[in-house]
């Protein structure tokens, strides 16, 4: 390998200069607010100025000053460190929707479009009656099978969006999977997982990237939609959707610092991921063309 | 060594439906060793052939015969049988290499695929036996080419790398479909010396279809005319070029480019 040869601190610069034309001067941006976001999660106990729950009824609904820059909840807690820690579930949830959906979903793709014929409608139609069921619906009703908690939510989501994940996949791998090379592999008598996994996974992984990006993004939005229902993160965890529900009656009262310090970190995370996205599959698209 | 008996091949376009026959009943065998040249004109179905010999047809096919390999009905092999078969007992050479290579990956994994994956070689000796194949089929700097990907290669180069490929398990019958075409014309020439000589050393047989008359006359010892899918004289380059039996057979004598004209 060439790179190998180059210095490390050189490679970085390459590879940020890729990634630059690539994404665009926003695109970075949305880049390092995702850096910033993740290294604060994991150097929660570092940062925050206090324990997710450290806080007494006495000091509820404090004004954002010197010692609590955000203010304080209903229940004395620290609005700051809470959005710090609460970056912990809110994160991992979606984390967990995307890799289960890439997983599912490029098996089931990929599965579809090497054997075609029969296999590939029967999933087709499998697919589309999961199509049929309205995600949060689907969620709910794992909830109300397996009791609320951030697992059961994001795993019932993830079987949600399968179906929309393993339709861009498999017409990937279906084009790929009709060049003469493929032909050519299996006249050579090499397995078709073999030739799956070696030649058709990597020509459709940068969809799967995409697609992975931009469920971050919905899978955020939806989950914190279920913890705000009650039915994801349960109090008295730190988790931002939680955040903007438990925010809600001190809202009324005139205090909305939770609930908009807390629905704030959602929005630009799920900005800063869906632009990226954004970015990567329309940049594909284009360069298809050219 | 092979047998095909009385195939017939016929496609029904799916929107259509429409029926055309390509293949009427065409029956030829090929001893072992042997190099059989496939000739005629564009669409007389000598491809077709090769891909019923390798179960490969276009899909909404319907085939009907036999193609027995020593004994084995071809057409009959199925899931591991099939992938064996095609792994040990033949191998194709395409018309055009760049579409047979993965674009992304170097071609030295081409190669050791093959041996490895389809033939479960070590890997170890499979890239030896790669760098060894390319030496053989005339390429010095084996290792570079390995190292290669196809893009970086001329046809003339990675066409010798996929009959480094096809040759790699001494296979019992070489399928090689106008595989210098896409050639120029002396690159052609060296690639079916190359083709010729391997052949010969590993005493393989071959099917080797083209439209050039003489190429086929030089690299097989016998000739099998071809027009509108059905076989019309079978003979050896001699016999072909001096006593054509067939009208089609004498009209395609006359329309190969002459070197001197006045000679005819």
């Amino acid at each position: 390998m060439p790179q190998s040869l180059v210095k490390p601190s050189s490679r970085i610069s390459v590879v940020a200069g890729r990634a630059h034309r690539r994404l665009g001067t926003l695109g970075m941006v949305c880049v390092t607010i995702i850096a910033v976001i993740v290294l604060t999660t994991l150097l929660a106990p570092l940062i925050a100025p206090y324990g997710p729950y450290e806080g007494s009824v006495a000091d509820r609904h404090l004004a954002p000053g010197v010692n609590h820059l955000l203010g304080t909840d209903q229940s004395g807690r620290d609005v700051l460190s809470r959005v710090i820690w609460g970056a912990r579930s809110s994160l991992l949830g979606p984390l967990i929707v995307i890799v289960v959906t890439a997983v599912l979903a490029t098996a089931i793709a990929l599965t579809a479009a090497w054997y075609g014929g029969r296999v590939d409608s029967f999933l087709g139609r499998v697919l589309d009656v999961l199509f049929a069921f309205p995600n949060i619906l689907l969620a709910i009703l794992a909830i109300a099978i397996f009791g609320p908690s951030l697992l059961t939510a994001s795993l019932a989501l993830a079987i949600g969006y399968v179906p929309y994940s393993a339709r861009v996949i498999r017409s990937v791998a279906l084009r790929e999977r009709n060049l003469p090379y493929i032909a050519a592999a299996r006249m050579q008598g090499i397995y078709g997982f073999v030739i799956t996994v070696r030649h058709i996974l990597p020509n459709v992984w940068p969809q799967i990237l995409t697609g992975m990006t931009i469920n971050f993004g919905y899978a955020m939005i939806e989950l914190a939609a279920l913890s705000f229902l009650g039915l994801g993160v349960q109090p008295p965890n730190a988790d931002w959707g939680l955040m903007v529900s438990s925010g809600q009656s001190s809202l009324l009262q005139g205090y909305p610092e939770q609930s908009v310090a807390a629905g704030l970190a959602i929005v630009v995370t799920v900005a800063a991921f869906g632009y990226i996205g954004e970015r990567l599959g329309g940049r594909r698209a284009a360069g298809r063309v050219r | 060594m092979l047998t095909i008996d009385n195939l017939e091949l016929s496609i029904t376009d799916p929107d259509t439906g429409r029926v055309s026959e390509i293949l009427r009943g065409n029956s030829l065998t090929l001893a072992a060793g042997e190099a059989l040249g496939l000739v005629g004109e564009s669409g007389s179905g000598k491809s077709m052939t090769l891909q019923c010999v390798l179960g490969i047809e276009p899909p909404g096919s319907s085939v009907g015969g036999r193609i027995e390999l020593e004994g084995r009905d071809l057409r009959a092999l199925r899931g591991e049988e099939l992938r064996r078969t095609r792994a040990e007992d033949l191998a194709l050479i395409a018309q055009n290499p760049h579409s047979v290579l993965n674009p992304v990956l170097p071609v030295g994994k081409y190669l050791m695929e093959g041996m490895s994956e389809a033939r479960s070689m070590p890997k170890a000796r499979a890239r030896l036996r790669s760098s060894e194949l390319l030496r053989s089929v005339g390429i010095e700097e084996s290792e570079r080419v390995l190292r290669s990907y196809p893009h970086q290669l001329s046809g003339g180069m990675l066409q010798r790398v996929v009959i480094a490929g096809a040759i790699s398990a001494q296979p019992k019958l070489l399928l090689a479909d106008e595989p210098t075409t896409a050639l120029d014309v002396t690159t052609q020439a060296e690639v079916a010396a190359i083709l010729d000589e391997k052949r010969r050393e590993a005493e393989m047989s071959m099917i080797f279809v083209s439209h050039d008359l003489d190429l086929a006359a030089a690299v097989c010892d016998r000739l099998a005319v071809m027009r509108y899918g059905e076989l019309v004289e079978i003979g050896t380059p001699e016999e072909i070029r001096d006593a054509p039996q067939h009208e089609y057979t004498r009209e395609l004598m006359n329309a190969r480019p002459k070197l001197h004209p006045e000679e005819a």
